[in-house]
Protein backbone atom coordinates (compact mmCIF):
# COMPACT_ATOMS: atom_id res chain seq x y z
CA UNK A 1 0.00 0.00 0.00
CA UNK A 2 2.92 2.27 -0.11
CA UNK A 3 2.01 3.64 -3.30
CA UNK A 4 -1.42 4.65 -2.49
CA UNK A 5 0.14 6.83 0.96
CA UNK A 6 2.92 8.27 -1.17
CA UNK A 7 -0.11 9.42 -4.06
CA UNK A 8 -2.40 10.54 -1.86
CA UNK A 9 -0.23 12.33 0.20
CA UNK A 10 0.87 14.05 -3.14
CA UNK A 11 -2.41 15.03 -3.95
CA UNK A 12 -3.61 16.02 -0.09
CA UNK A 13 -0.59 18.25 -0.98
CA UNK A 14 -1.37 19.84 -4.51
CA UNK A 15 -4.87 20.37 -3.41
CA UNK A 16 -3.93 22.18 -0.06
CA UNK A 17 -1.39 24.20 -2.74
CA UNK A 18 -4.70 24.83 -4.75
CA UNK A 19 -6.71 25.92 -1.37
CA UNK A 20 -4.30 28.87 -0.56
CA UNK A 21 -3.53 29.86 -4.66
CA UNK A 22 -7.21 30.05 -5.73
CA UNK A 23 -8.72 33.26 -6.41
CA UNK A 24 -12.63 31.69 -6.31
CA UNK A 25 -13.50 31.31 -2.59
CA UNK A 26 -15.51 28.48 -3.30
CA UNK A 27 -12.90 26.85 -5.91
CA UNK A 28 -11.12 27.36 -2.64
CA UNK A 29 -13.38 25.21 -0.39
CA UNK A 30 -13.61 22.78 -2.69
CA UNK A 31 -9.89 21.98 -3.04
CA UNK A 32 -9.66 21.66 1.05
CA UNK A 33 -12.00 19.15 0.45
CA UNK A 34 -10.41 17.21 -1.69
CA UNK A 35 -7.27 17.80 0.20
CA UNK A 36 -9.40 16.14 3.11
CA UNK A 37 -10.55 13.10 1.66
CA UNK A 38 -6.70 12.66 -0.11
CA UNK A 39 -5.52 12.54 4.16
CA UNK A 40 -8.20 10.02 4.67
CA UNK A 41 -6.82 8.01 1.39
CA UNK A 42 -3.25 8.20 3.90
CA UNK A 43 -5.56 6.89 6.78
CA UNK A 44 -6.52 3.85 4.65
CA UNK A 45 -3.21 3.49 3.51
CA UNK A 46 -1.85 3.51 7.13
CA UNK A 47 -4.44 0.69 7.47
CA UNK A 48 -6.32 2.90 10.19
CA UNK A 49 -9.70 2.69 8.03
CA UNK A 50 -12.17 3.67 11.27
CA UNK A 51 -9.91 7.25 11.46
CA UNK A 52 -10.16 7.59 7.62
CA UNK A 53 -13.88 7.25 7.41
CA UNK A 54 -14.00 9.59 10.46
CA UNK A 55 -12.40 11.93 8.65
CA UNK A 56 -14.35 11.80 5.54
CA UNK A 57 -17.80 12.09 7.69
CA UNK A 58 -16.82 15.06 10.62
CA UNK A 59 -14.56 17.27 8.24
CA UNK A 60 -15.53 16.33 4.41
CA UNK A 61 -18.61 15.79 5.03
CA UNK A 62 -19.59 18.02 8.29
CA UNK A 63 -17.65 20.92 8.82
CA UNK A 64 -16.85 21.12 4.86
CA UNK A 65 -20.60 21.88 4.35
CA UNK A 66 -20.63 24.78 6.92
CA UNK A 67 -17.70 25.95 5.05
CA UNK A 68 -19.85 26.25 1.71
CA UNK A 69 -22.30 27.32 3.43
CA UNK A 70 -21.26 30.39 4.65
CA UNK A 71 -18.68 31.52 1.21
CA UNK A 72 -22.17 30.89 -0.70
CA UNK A 73 -24.22 32.78 1.86
CA UNK A 74 -21.78 35.85 1.56
CA UNK A 75 -22.48 35.92 -2.23
CA UNK A 76 -18.63 36.69 -2.76
CA UNK A 77 -18.33 37.85 -6.64
CA UNK A 78 -16.09 39.59 -8.97
CA UNK A 79 -14.84 41.99 -6.00
CA UNK A 80 -13.47 39.08 -3.75
CA UNK A 81 -12.04 37.31 -6.71
CA UNK A 82 -9.64 40.68 -7.16
CA UNK A 83 -9.23 41.28 -3.47
CA UNK A 84 -7.84 37.56 -3.66
CA UNK A 85 -5.44 38.33 -6.84
CA UNK A 86 -4.12 41.67 -5.02
CA UNK A 87 -3.28 39.46 -1.94
CA UNK A 88 -1.53 36.83 -3.83
CA UNK A 89 1.02 39.00 -4.97
CA UNK A 90 4.62 37.43 -4.13
CA UNK A 91 5.19 40.66 -1.58
CA UNK A 92 2.52 38.76 0.68
CA UNK A 93 3.52 35.05 0.28
CA UNK A 94 7.08 35.62 0.20
CA UNK A 95 7.89 35.75 3.77
CA UNK A 96 5.67 33.31 4.93
CA UNK A 97 6.69 30.93 2.55
CA UNK A 98 10.33 31.62 3.07
CA UNK A 99 9.50 30.48 6.99
CA UNK A 100 7.60 27.28 5.76
CA UNK A 101 10.28 26.48 3.01
CA UNK A 102 12.63 26.24 6.28
CA UNK A 103 10.36 24.23 8.32
CA UNK A 104 10.01 22.09 5.13
CA UNK A 105 14.10 20.97 4.61
CA UNK A 106 14.19 20.21 8.62
CA UNK A 107 11.73 18.04 7.78
CA UNK A 108 13.26 16.52 4.87
CA UNK A 109 16.61 16.44 6.56
CA UNK A 110 15.05 14.81 9.79
CA UNK A 111 13.49 11.96 7.00
CA UNK A 112 16.57 11.38 5.39
CA UNK A 113 18.66 10.25 8.91
CA UNK A 114 16.13 8.83 10.42
CA UNK A 115 14.83 5.02 9.26
CA UNK A 116 12.13 6.12 7.23
CA UNK A 117 10.70 2.62 6.86
CA UNK A 118 9.22 3.65 9.94
CA UNK A 119 6.47 5.80 7.83
CA UNK A 120 4.06 3.15 6.50
CA UNK A 121 3.90 0.49 9.17
CA UNK A 122 1.62 -0.35 11.77
CA UNK A 123 -1.54 -2.68 13.20
CA UNK A 124 -4.66 -2.22 11.72
CA UNK A 125 -6.38 -0.19 14.37
CA UNK A 126 -10.60 -1.25 14.60
CA UNK A 127 -12.92 0.91 15.87
CA UNK A 128 -12.87 -0.94 19.22
CA UNK A 129 -9.91 0.14 19.78
CA UNK A 130 -9.86 3.03 19.37
CA UNK A 131 -12.52 3.57 21.35
CA UNK A 132 -11.30 1.62 24.15
CA UNK A 133 -7.75 3.80 24.20
CA UNK A 134 -9.90 6.97 24.43
CA UNK A 135 -12.40 6.07 27.24
CA UNK A 136 -9.49 4.32 29.30
CA UNK A 137 -6.24 6.02 29.89
CA UNK A 138 -6.84 8.87 27.76
CA UNK A 139 -10.40 9.91 29.44
CA UNK A 140 -9.35 13.03 31.19
CA UNK A 141 -8.73 14.78 27.60
CA UNK A 142 -11.93 13.33 26.25
CA UNK A 143 -13.86 14.96 29.00
CA UNK A 144 -11.55 18.50 28.62
CA UNK A 145 -12.22 18.82 24.81
CA UNK A 146 -16.06 17.79 25.46
CA UNK A 147 -16.06 20.59 28.00
CA UNK A 148 -14.16 23.11 25.53
CA UNK A 149 -17.15 22.15 22.85
CA UNK A 150 -19.95 22.96 25.51
CA UNK A 151 -18.19 26.28 26.50
CA UNK A 152 -17.64 27.29 22.58
CA UNK A 153 -21.49 26.22 22.48
CA UNK A 154 -22.39 28.42 25.61
CA UNK A 155 -20.41 31.46 24.25
CA UNK A 156 -21.91 31.00 20.70
CA UNK A 157 -25.52 30.40 21.44
CA UNK A 158 -25.21 33.66 23.70
CA UNK A 159 -23.38 35.95 21.19
CA UNK A 160 -25.86 34.80 18.44
CA UNK A 161 -29.16 35.27 20.21
CA UNK A 162 -31.30 37.93 19.31
CA UNK A 163 -32.95 40.90 20.81
CA UNK A 164 -36.21 42.48 19.94
CA UNK A 165 -36.04 45.61 21.51
CA UNK A 166 -38.50 46.44 24.02
CA UNK A 167 -39.39 42.77 24.43
CA UNK A 168 -38.09 40.04 26.72
CA UNK A 169 -34.98 38.00 24.69
CA UNK A 170 -37.16 35.29 23.20
CA UNK A 171 -36.99 34.76 19.85
CA UNK A 172 -40.27 35.08 17.80
CA UNK A 173 -42.23 32.68 16.33
CA UNK A 174 -41.47 33.63 12.73
CA UNK A 175 -37.64 34.39 13.26
CA UNK A 176 -35.82 32.46 11.04
CA UNK B 1 -20.18 -20.02 -2.97
CA UNK B 2 -20.77 -22.49 -4.92
CA UNK B 3 -18.67 -23.35 -7.87
CA UNK B 4 -19.36 -24.49 -11.66
CA UNK B 5 -16.92 -27.31 -11.76
CA UNK B 6 -14.86 -26.74 -15.20
CA UNK B 7 -13.78 -30.01 -15.89
CA UNK B 8 -10.60 -30.81 -17.02
CA UNK B 9 -10.28 -27.63 -19.67
CA UNK B 10 -9.38 -25.17 -17.08
CA UNK B 11 -6.00 -22.99 -18.52
CA UNK B 12 -3.52 -21.91 -16.85
CA UNK B 13 -4.08 -18.67 -15.26
CA UNK B 14 -7.51 -19.45 -14.05
CA UNK B 15 -6.22 -19.93 -10.44
CA UNK B 16 -9.52 -19.84 -7.74
CA UNK B 17 -7.96 -16.69 -7.14
CA UNK B 18 -8.87 -14.82 -10.47
CA UNK B 19 -12.37 -16.86 -10.79
CA UNK B 20 -12.87 -15.29 -6.99
CA UNK B 21 -11.66 -11.76 -8.34
CA UNK B 22 -14.04 -12.31 -11.63
CA UNK B 23 -16.78 -13.29 -9.61
CA UNK B 24 -16.62 -10.63 -7.56
CA UNK B 25 -16.14 -8.29 -10.43
CA UNK B 26 -19.48 -9.34 -12.21
CA UNK B 27 -21.78 -9.49 -9.07
CA UNK B 28 -20.51 -5.43 -8.34
CA UNK B 29 -21.46 -4.58 -12.53
CA UNK B 30 -24.51 -6.53 -11.90
CA UNK B 31 -25.72 -4.88 -8.57
CA UNK B 32 -24.53 -1.00 -10.24
CA UNK B 33 -27.03 -1.72 -13.06
CA UNK B 34 -29.69 -3.24 -11.32
CA UNK B 35 -29.71 -0.22 -8.95
CA UNK B 36 -29.94 2.32 -11.66
CA UNK B 37 -32.13 0.02 -13.74
CA UNK B 38 -34.58 0.01 -10.64
CA UNK B 39 -34.01 3.69 -10.18
CA UNK B 40 -35.13 4.68 -14.06
CA UNK B 41 -38.06 2.19 -13.56
CA UNK B 42 -39.10 3.86 -10.43
CA UNK B 43 -39.71 7.07 -11.94
CA UNK B 44 -42.52 5.83 -14.55
CA UNK B 45 -43.47 3.30 -11.25
CA UNK B 46 -43.79 6.27 -8.68
CA UNK B 47 -46.04 8.17 -11.79
CA UNK B 48 -48.50 5.44 -11.66
CA UNK B 49 -48.66 4.82 -8.10
CA UNK B 50 -49.88 8.66 -7.47
CA UNK B 51 -52.19 8.58 -10.16
CA UNK B 52 -53.62 5.37 -8.41
CA UNK B 53 -54.05 6.69 -5.09
CA UNK B 54 -55.13 10.09 -5.73
CA UNK B 55 -57.76 8.56 -8.05
CA UNK B 56 -56.88 9.34 -12.14
CA UNK B 57 -54.80 6.76 -14.38
CA UNK B 58 -51.44 8.40 -14.37
CA UNK B 59 -49.04 8.06 -17.82
CA UNK B 60 -51.27 5.07 -19.33
CA UNK B 61 -50.38 5.71 -23.34
CA UNK B 62 -46.74 4.44 -24.02
CA UNK B 63 -47.05 0.49 -24.77
CA UNK B 64 -49.14 -1.72 -22.41
CA UNK B 65 -50.81 -0.14 -19.23
CA UNK B 66 -48.00 2.56 -19.74
CA UNK B 67 -45.42 0.00 -19.16
CA UNK B 68 -42.88 1.53 -21.92
CA UNK B 69 -43.23 5.10 -20.71
CA UNK B 70 -39.65 4.49 -19.17
CA UNK B 71 -38.18 4.23 -22.50
CA UNK B 72 -40.00 7.39 -23.53
CA UNK B 73 -38.56 9.16 -21.14
CA UNK B 74 -34.87 7.88 -21.52
CA UNK B 75 -35.04 8.41 -25.15
CA UNK B 76 -36.46 12.34 -24.75
CA UNK B 77 -33.90 12.83 -21.93
CA UNK B 78 -31.20 11.50 -23.79
CA UNK B 79 -31.72 13.91 -27.21
CA UNK B 80 -32.51 17.00 -25.63
CA UNK B 81 -30.17 20.08 -26.17
CA UNK B 82 -27.48 19.60 -23.20
CA UNK B 83 -27.03 23.60 -22.29
CA UNK B 84 -24.46 24.80 -19.90
CA UNK B 85 -25.86 28.48 -19.22
CA UNK B 86 -23.27 30.88 -20.35
CA UNK B 87 -22.98 32.70 -16.72
CA UNK B 88 -22.27 29.31 -15.13
CA UNK B 89 -19.33 27.79 -13.18
CA UNK B 90 -18.97 25.46 -15.89
CA UNK B 91 -16.61 22.70 -14.01
CA UNK B 92 -18.78 22.68 -10.77
CA UNK B 93 -21.95 22.87 -12.87
CA UNK B 94 -20.92 19.36 -14.46
CA UNK B 95 -19.42 17.91 -11.87
CA UNK B 96 -22.72 18.23 -9.42
CA UNK B 97 -24.84 15.65 -10.91
CA UNK B 98 -21.89 13.25 -11.49
CA UNK B 99 -21.08 13.59 -7.57
CA UNK B 100 -24.82 13.51 -7.14
CA UNK B 101 -25.15 10.03 -8.78
CA UNK B 102 -21.61 8.33 -8.13
CA UNK B 103 -22.16 9.27 -4.24
CA UNK B 104 -25.33 7.49 -4.01
CA UNK B 105 -23.97 4.07 -6.31
CA UNK B 106 -21.00 3.63 -4.46
CA UNK B 107 -22.69 3.50 -1.50
CA UNK B 108 -24.79 0.33 -2.70
CA UNK B 109 -21.50 -1.27 -2.49
CA UNK B 110 -21.66 -2.07 1.26
CA UNK B 111 -25.20 -3.47 1.14
CA UNK B 112 -25.23 -7.49 1.77
CA UNK B 113 -28.07 -8.67 -0.76
CA UNK B 114 -28.05 -12.24 0.02
CA UNK B 115 -25.20 -14.58 1.68
CA UNK B 116 -23.30 -14.89 -1.35
CA UNK B 117 -24.41 -11.86 -3.00
CA UNK B 118 -22.76 -8.52 -2.17
CA UNK B 119 -19.58 -6.19 -3.15
CA UNK B 120 -17.92 -5.04 0.19
CA UNK B 121 -17.72 -6.66 2.80
CA UNK B 122 -15.88 -4.08 5.10
CA UNK B 123 -15.57 -3.77 9.00
CA UNK B 124 -16.35 0.16 8.45
CA UNK B 125 -19.01 -0.68 5.87
CA UNK B 126 -21.75 1.30 7.88
CA UNK B 127 -19.20 3.99 8.36
CA UNK B 128 -18.82 4.37 4.53
CA UNK B 129 -22.78 5.32 3.99
CA UNK B 130 -22.24 8.18 6.06
CA UNK B 131 -19.11 9.27 4.59
CA UNK B 132 -20.48 8.80 0.62
CA UNK B 133 -23.56 10.10 2.38
CA UNK B 134 -22.08 13.50 3.57
CA UNK B 135 -20.20 13.62 0.07
CA UNK B 136 -23.63 13.56 -1.31
CA UNK B 137 -24.57 17.08 -0.16
CA UNK B 138 -22.27 19.07 -2.34
CA UNK B 139 -24.07 17.79 -5.42
CA UNK B 140 -27.04 20.08 -4.30
CA UNK B 141 -24.71 22.25 -3.24
CA UNK B 142 -22.49 22.77 -5.94
CA UNK B 143 -25.11 22.38 -8.68
CA UNK B 144 -26.96 25.61 -6.80
CA UNK B 145 -24.29 27.37 -6.30
CA UNK B 146 -22.66 26.89 -10.00
CA UNK B 147 -26.05 27.42 -11.81
CA UNK B 148 -25.57 31.48 -10.70
CA UNK B 149 -29.85 30.99 -10.30
CA UNK B 150 -31.36 32.61 -7.31
CA UNK B 151 -34.24 29.78 -7.06
CA UNK B 152 -31.11 27.19 -7.86
CA UNK B 153 -29.20 29.40 -5.18
CA UNK B 154 -31.99 29.28 -2.66
CA UNK B 155 -32.77 25.86 -2.97
CA UNK B 156 -28.68 25.14 -1.93
CA UNK B 157 -28.82 26.70 0.99
CA UNK B 158 -32.18 25.06 2.17
CA UNK B 159 -30.19 22.19 1.31
CA UNK B 160 -27.35 22.96 3.62
CA UNK B 161 -29.32 24.03 6.54
CA UNK B 162 -31.67 21.04 6.40
CA UNK B 163 -28.46 18.71 6.23
CA UNK B 164 -26.34 20.49 9.09
CA UNK B 165 -29.80 19.67 11.06
CA UNK B 166 -30.30 16.01 9.94
CA UNK B 167 -26.81 14.74 9.65
CA UNK B 168 -25.87 14.76 13.43
CA UNK B 169 -29.11 12.79 14.54
CA UNK B 170 -28.88 10.21 11.56
CA UNK B 171 -25.55 8.93 12.36
CA UNK B 172 -26.60 8.46 16.28
CA UNK B 173 -29.83 6.74 15.17
CA UNK B 174 -27.37 4.24 13.99
CA UNK B 175 -25.37 3.76 16.77
CA UNK B 176 -28.06 1.29 18.54
CA UNK B 177 -27.91 -0.81 15.99
CA UNK B 178 -23.95 -0.75 16.16
CA UNK B 179 -23.70 -1.39 19.24
CA UNK B 180 -26.16 -4.16 19.85
CA UNK B 181 -24.66 -5.93 16.70
CA UNK B 182 -20.97 -4.70 18.06
CA UNK B 183 -19.66 -3.78 14.38
CA UNK B 184 -20.53 -1.38 11.84
CA UNK B 185 -20.21 -4.44 9.18
CA UNK B 186 -23.47 -4.67 7.87
CA UNK B 187 -23.20 -8.59 6.75
CA UNK B 188 -22.68 -9.21 10.47
CA UNK B 189 -25.34 -6.86 11.32
CA UNK B 190 -27.84 -9.25 9.58
CA UNK B 191 -26.34 -11.90 10.61
CA UNK B 192 -26.64 -10.95 14.51
CA UNK B 193 -30.64 -10.16 13.30
CA UNK B 194 -31.66 -13.89 13.00
CA UNK B 195 -33.08 -14.50 16.40
CA UNK B 196 -34.92 -10.63 16.16
CA UNK B 197 -34.70 -8.21 14.13
CA UNK B 198 -33.95 -4.68 15.15
CA UNK B 199 -37.10 -3.16 14.83
CA UNK B 200 -38.30 -4.46 18.20
CA UNK B 201 -35.54 -3.16 20.28
CA UNK B 202 -34.25 -0.18 18.14
CA UNK B 203 -37.73 1.36 17.21
CA UNK B 204 -36.87 4.60 18.07
CA UNK B 205 -33.68 4.65 15.93
CA UNK B 206 -35.63 2.79 12.88
CA UNK B 207 -38.18 5.99 13.37
CA UNK B 208 -35.21 8.71 13.28
CA UNK B 209 -32.80 6.69 10.25
CA UNK B 210 -36.72 6.50 8.26
CA UNK B 211 -36.51 10.49 9.06
CA UNK B 212 -33.41 11.26 8.24
CA UNK B 213 -33.08 8.87 5.13
CA UNK B 214 -36.16 10.82 3.73
CA UNK B 215 -33.99 14.23 4.22
CA UNK B 216 -30.91 12.51 2.60
CA UNK B 217 -32.49 11.96 -1.18
CA UNK B 218 -34.81 14.95 -0.69
CA UNK B 219 -37.80 13.15 -1.03
CA UNK B 220 -41.26 14.79 0.10
CA UNK B 221 -41.31 16.01 3.04
CA UNK B 222 -37.88 17.18 3.03
CA UNK B 223 -37.29 18.40 -0.54
CA UNK B 224 -37.26 21.93 0.20
CA UNK B 225 -34.30 22.20 -1.62
CA UNK B 226 -36.40 21.43 -5.02
CA UNK B 227 -39.65 22.43 -3.84
CA UNK B 228 -41.76 22.34 -7.06
CA UNK B 229 -44.23 25.34 -6.58
CA UNK B 230 -41.86 27.77 -4.74
CA UNK B 231 -38.41 27.82 -6.03
CA UNK B 232 -39.52 25.74 -9.90
CA UNK B 233 -37.07 22.93 -8.76
CA UNK B 234 -34.58 24.75 -6.54
CA UNK B 235 -31.15 23.72 -7.03
CA UNK B 236 -31.24 21.66 -10.19
CA UNK B 237 -33.26 24.44 -12.45
CA UNK B 238 -30.77 25.15 -14.83
CA UNK B 239 -30.08 21.89 -15.61
CA UNK B 240 -30.88 20.18 -18.47
CA UNK B 241 -31.06 16.55 -20.45
CA UNK B 242 -28.73 14.12 -19.13
CA UNK B 243 -27.45 16.24 -16.49
CA UNK B 244 -30.72 16.75 -15.38
CA UNK B 245 -31.26 12.93 -15.75
CA UNK B 246 -28.25 12.62 -13.14
CA UNK B 247 -30.11 14.27 -10.22
CA UNK B 248 -33.31 12.77 -11.48
CA UNK B 249 -32.44 9.15 -11.30
CA UNK B 250 -29.98 9.71 -8.78
CA UNK B 251 -32.57 10.87 -6.50
CA UNK B 252 -34.58 7.25 -6.89
CA UNK B 253 -31.11 5.58 -6.37
CA UNK B 254 -31.04 7.25 -3.46
CA UNK B 255 -34.40 5.83 -2.47
CA UNK B 256 -33.85 2.55 -3.31
CA UNK B 257 -30.40 2.64 -1.72
CA UNK B 258 -32.27 3.66 1.85
CA UNK B 259 -34.84 1.07 1.26
CA UNK B 260 -32.15 -1.43 0.96
CA UNK B 261 -30.30 -0.14 4.33
CA UNK B 262 -33.46 0.24 6.33
CA UNK B 263 -34.39 -3.27 5.84
CA UNK B 264 -30.44 -4.80 6.13
CA UNK B 265 -30.01 -2.13 9.40
CA UNK B 266 -33.39 -3.12 11.14
CA UNK B 267 -35.37 -5.85 9.27
CA UNK B 268 -32.99 -8.36 9.32
CA UNK B 269 -31.90 -8.29 5.48
CA UNK B 270 -32.22 -11.89 3.65
CA UNK B 271 -33.35 -13.29 6.90
CA UNK B 272 -37.21 -14.89 6.27
CA UNK B 273 -38.72 -18.18 6.38
CA UNK B 274 -39.85 -20.61 3.42
CA UNK B 275 -39.19 -18.15 0.24
CA UNK B 276 -35.43 -17.75 -0.79
CA UNK B 277 -32.97 -14.89 0.76
CA UNK B 278 -33.68 -12.78 -2.32
CA UNK B 279 -37.27 -12.57 -2.79
CA UNK B 280 -36.88 -11.44 0.79
CA UNK B 281 -34.56 -9.08 0.16
CA UNK B 282 -36.54 -7.77 -2.40
CA UNK B 283 -39.93 -8.22 -1.08
CA UNK B 284 -38.83 -6.38 2.17
CA UNK B 285 -36.85 -3.24 0.03
CA UNK B 286 -40.17 -3.14 -2.43
CA UNK B 287 -42.44 -2.56 0.84
CA UNK B 288 -39.92 0.46 1.70
CA UNK B 289 -39.61 1.68 -1.94
CA UNK B 290 -43.59 1.73 -1.53
CA UNK B 291 -43.83 4.21 1.56
CA UNK B 292 -41.89 6.82 -0.18
CA UNK B 293 -43.78 7.39 -2.52
CA UNK B 294 -47.14 7.03 -0.40
CA UNK B 295 -45.35 9.43 1.67
CA UNK B 296 -45.13 11.57 -1.05
CA UNK B 297 -48.86 11.36 -1.80
CA UNK B 298 -50.16 11.97 1.80
CA UNK B 299 -48.53 14.67 2.88
CA UNK B 300 -48.04 18.19 2.64
CA UNK B 301 -44.55 20.14 2.59
CA UNK B 302 -43.03 21.61 6.08
CA UNK B 303 -41.73 25.08 5.73
CA UNK B 304 -37.91 24.51 6.10
CA UNK B 305 -37.39 26.23 9.42
CA UNK B 306 -39.82 24.19 10.92
CA UNK B 307 -37.93 21.34 9.56
CA UNK B 308 -34.74 22.23 11.41
CA UNK B 309 -36.92 23.04 14.87
CA UNK B 310 -38.32 19.35 14.24
CA UNK B 311 -34.86 17.70 14.11
CA UNK B 312 -33.20 19.79 16.53
CA UNK B 313 -35.87 19.70 18.96
CA UNK B 314 -37.38 16.56 18.48
CA UNK B 315 -35.17 14.07 16.55
CA UNK B 316 -31.73 14.73 18.30
CA UNK B 317 -33.04 13.88 22.03
CA UNK B 318 -34.98 11.31 20.75
CA UNK B 319 -32.05 9.69 19.23
CA UNK B 320 -29.85 10.10 22.22
CA UNK B 321 -32.29 8.77 24.70
CA UNK B 322 -32.84 5.62 22.65
CA UNK B 323 -28.35 5.19 22.45
CA UNK B 324 -28.45 5.68 26.38
CA UNK B 325 -30.98 3.29 27.05
CA UNK B 326 -29.33 0.85 24.64
CA UNK B 327 -26.30 0.94 26.20
CA UNK B 328 -27.28 0.84 29.43
CA UNK B 329 -29.42 -2.58 28.43
CA UNK B 330 -26.85 -3.73 26.69
CA UNK B 331 -23.96 -3.62 29.82
CA UNK B 332 -27.01 -5.22 32.11
CA UNK B 333 -27.69 -7.93 29.61
CA UNK B 334 -24.10 -8.54 28.82
CA UNK B 335 -21.77 -6.99 31.74
CA UNK B 336 -18.63 -6.55 30.43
Amino acid sequence: MEYAFYLSGLVAVLATLGVISNTNPVHGVLYLVVSLLAVAMVFFALGAPFAGALEIIVYAGAIMVLFVFVVMMLNLGETAVAQERIWLQPRTWLGPSLLAGVLLLTLIDLLLRGDGGVLVQGDVLSAKQVGTILFGPWLLVVELSALLLLAALVTASHVGRLRHPGSDSKIGEDAP
Amino acid sequence: MSWITLGDWRPEWLTPTVMDIAVAMIQAVVILLVAVLVGAILTVVERRLLGWWQDRYGPNRVGPFGSLQVVADMIKIFFKEDWIPPFADRTLFVLAPAIAMASLLLSFMIIPITPGWGVADWNIGLLFFLAMGGINVYSVLLGGWASANKYALIGAMRSSAQTISYEVFMGLSLMGVVAMAGTFNLREIVNAQQGMWYIVPQFLGFCNFLIAGFAVVHRHPFDQPEAEQELADGYHVEYSSMKFGMFFIGEYVGMLLISALVVTLFFGGWHGPLLSPIVWFVLKTSVFLMLFILVRAALPRPRYDRVMTFGWIVCLPLTLINLLVTGAVILLVAPG
